[in-house]
């Protein structure tokens, strides 16, 4: 049995692995919610996100957590007008469409980068990358923190707009009742573009809070696609705090197994997890039917 | 009948093509169009017919080749009993993850999702166990026999896969006509709707998943004995998932035709974008992404079925020209 202070650490390490899982979950959960659709293109705009950051700090010099304030408004107006303009209108609300759509968009996007960029793999290197806090029987690092503290903040603006705002009230009724919703005058198209960008703007902000301490290349957007599948459907399709807890869950999940059974199972664990919630309780844990 | 004639009109136009061409470029584009265009025929049973829009095809097709290459290096099978073999195999995998994903009932999105991470595990696993090379791949031996169903010419090859994309049709021609294929076709339309009128939908969609699976790792095999090489990125890639979605989509989902004509238009582009610009890594996918998208836009029937609508707004015309004509004539 290993000592309870490394089972601790393990534990550590994966909340803050977990936060990122999250953030990029939460962009996704809040399109389902409202859009009802799976956003393949998720993987691929984060890739995209994590090379606006590389480059926002190769060429610009900015801070990839300066960044941040730029490339989250920057993706929330990509993240519309693909909806509003792309994915919308191709659609015509058929929902294999959709499917279809995201996917084109998502190997596009993907390739676009790749035809663009190749394949190399780049890092940045900022001071804090290995900075550290010296707990005693671990070390936390400070990048990781700052994306735990981020995480946490980026949740309660997006609650804050859900709850209190306009916008967030028109969003929530188009969830609840599309129709309804268009008879009371809301402009669902409008709707759903922005909720569109809201989660195009998380994935923006998971970029900049990876970059510090991960790598670009055109399909890095894709190692958190399976992972974020898994939390949104075990937090519940559509459900912020779902997302929220059901990433941090499976950060530690992924960290205690990768201590226990070694890192190379930790991605087949993954897909089986996934795999198993979709069959055993599909409809239970989505909250709603399809 | 009209439709049998069509196919063997097309197959024989196919047939002659060796006895012009004798460029291997040209024979080598052919070749690899039709096997697009078996994988694709597959998705077009299940989500053209069906309604089950698959991502993850990869999973027969990868089973087909695996199967195909390693029975005949590890256990020295023949080539012809391992491609079977393959084919039975895929279609055993199609029968798991059809019983699996229909018996909880998932539709549409979780559909998609679940054949994706299913193709996915077995990428990983292919590219860690060690029967099948891991992450070296593996290569089968040359042997350029017929009897180890590889041949000297390319014409052969050729004529080998025209045959299976020519049962495949005449496979997709028969369901259109049967009765299997107007219950998979209702299940597709509503599912509610076709169960509370006695048909029996999971079993239906098992049995469209079971056929679309063999059909695609027919492909597979058929790529493992025209490459000889097999390794898991090829086999349970995304690309090939993708290109046997593309290619129905683009010719029209739901048609006899369709897999064909979408694979000879996305092959033909993609190799066109890469005489233009030379190969680039990436360019043909992001052209297949682009046209996914713009097909859905603006030719949502696909090639096949934009003509079809053609053929219908003509048909209509002359009927409505010919009405007032009849009219005199009774009056």
């Amino acid at each position: 049995m290993p000592s309870p202070l490394i089972l601790v650490a393990a534990v550590l390490n994966g909340l803050m692995t977990g936060a990122v899982y999250a953030l990029v979950a939460l962009g996704l959960t809040l399109i389902y919610g409202v859009l009802h659709i799976i956003n393949f293109a998720h993987g691929a705009l984060l890739s995209a996100a994590l090379f606006a950051a590389f480059f926002a700090y190769q060429i610009l010099g900015l801070d990839p957590y300066l960044a941040v304030f730029v490339l989250a408004p920057v993706f929330f107006a990509l993240g519309y007008a693909l909806q509003r303009f792309v994915i919308g209108p191709a659609a015509r609300g058929d929902e294999r469409n959709m499917l279809l759509v995201t996917l084109g968009l998502s190997v596009f996007i993907e390739n676009a980068l790749l035809y663009a960029f190749r394949a190399n793999t780049r890092t940045v290197e900022v001071s804090y990358a290995f900075k550290s806090i010296d707990l005693g029987f671990t070390f936390l690092a400070v990048p990781r923190l700052v994306s735990l503290a981020a995480v946490f903040a980026v949740a309660f603006v997006l609650w804050l707009i859900m709850a209190l705002t306009d916008t967030g009230k028109a969003i929530r009724a188009v969830a609840k009742e599309k129709l309804g919703a268009e008879l009371a005058g809301i402009d669902v198209a409008h709707v759903y573009a922005l909720t569109f960008g809201l989660g195009t703007a998380c994935v923006a902000i998971a970029a900049c809070l990876l970059i510090p301490t991960y790598y670009v290349n055109p399909s890095a957007g894709n190692a958190f696609v399976p992972v974020a599948f898994t939390i949104v459907v075990l937090g519940g399709m559509g459900s912020v705090p779902g997302a929220l807890i059901g990433g941090l869950v499976i950060g530690v999940v992924e960290s205690l197994a990768g201590f226990f059974l070694g890192e190379s199972l930790g991605e087949v664990g993954i897909f089986l997890i996934f795999i198993l919630v979709l069959l055993v309780r599909p409809r239970g844990l989505f909250g709603s039917s399809t | 009948m009209k439709g049998f004639l069509l196919i063997a009109i097309v197959v024989a136009a196919f047939a002659a093509v060796p006895l012009v061409v004798h460029s291997n470029v040209t024979l080598n584009f052919l070749v690899v169009a039709l096997l697009i265009a078996l994988a694709g025929q597959g998705w077009n049973v299940l989500g053209g017919y069906g309604g089950q829009y698959s991502f993850g095809h990869a999973a027969f097709f990868g089973t087909g080749a695996y199967v195909t290459a390693v029975l005949q290096m590890r256990y020295g099978v023949n080539a012809w009993i391992g491609f079977a073999a393959g084919i039975a195999a895929g279609s055993a995998v199609g029968a798991i993850v059809g019983t699996l994903a229909f018996r909880a009932g998932l539709r549409s999105s979780y559909f998609a999702l679940v054949t994706l991470a299913f193709a996915e595990v077995l990428r990983i696993l292919a590219s860690v166990a060690p029967i099948t090379g891991a992450g070296v791949g593996m290569l089968i031996k040359l042997d350029l026999r017929a009897q180890s169903f590889q041949f000297q010419s390319r014409a052969l090859f050729y004529l080998v896969i025209l045959a299976l994309v020519a049962v495949a049709l005449v496979t997709a021609q028969m369901l259109e006509r049967s009765r299997f294929g107007a219950w998979l076709i209702a299940v597709r339309e509503n599912e509610d709707a076709a169960m509370a009128l006695g048909v029996d939908a999971f079993s239906i969609k098992l049995g469209a998943m079971v056929l679309s699976a063999a059909i695609t790792a027919a492909a597979g095999g058929f790529y493992a004995q025209y490459f000889l090489f097999v390794d898991a990125g090829i086999a349970y890639g995304t690309w090939i998932s993708i290109e046997a979605l593309l290619t129905p989509v683009i010719g029209g989902v739901g048609t006899v035709f369709g897999p064909l004509v979408g694979a000879l238009a996305a092959k033909s582009l993609g190799e066109g974008a890469k005489l233009v610009t030379g190969d680039v890594p990436g360019l043909d996918l992001m052209i297949y992404g682009a046209m996914l998208v713009l097909v859905i836009r603006f030719v949502p029937h696909g090639i096949v079925g934009a003509f079809a609508d053609v053929s219908d707004r003509i048909k209509r015309r002359v009927l409505a020209a010919r009405a007032p004509a009849r009219e005199a004539v009774h009056g």
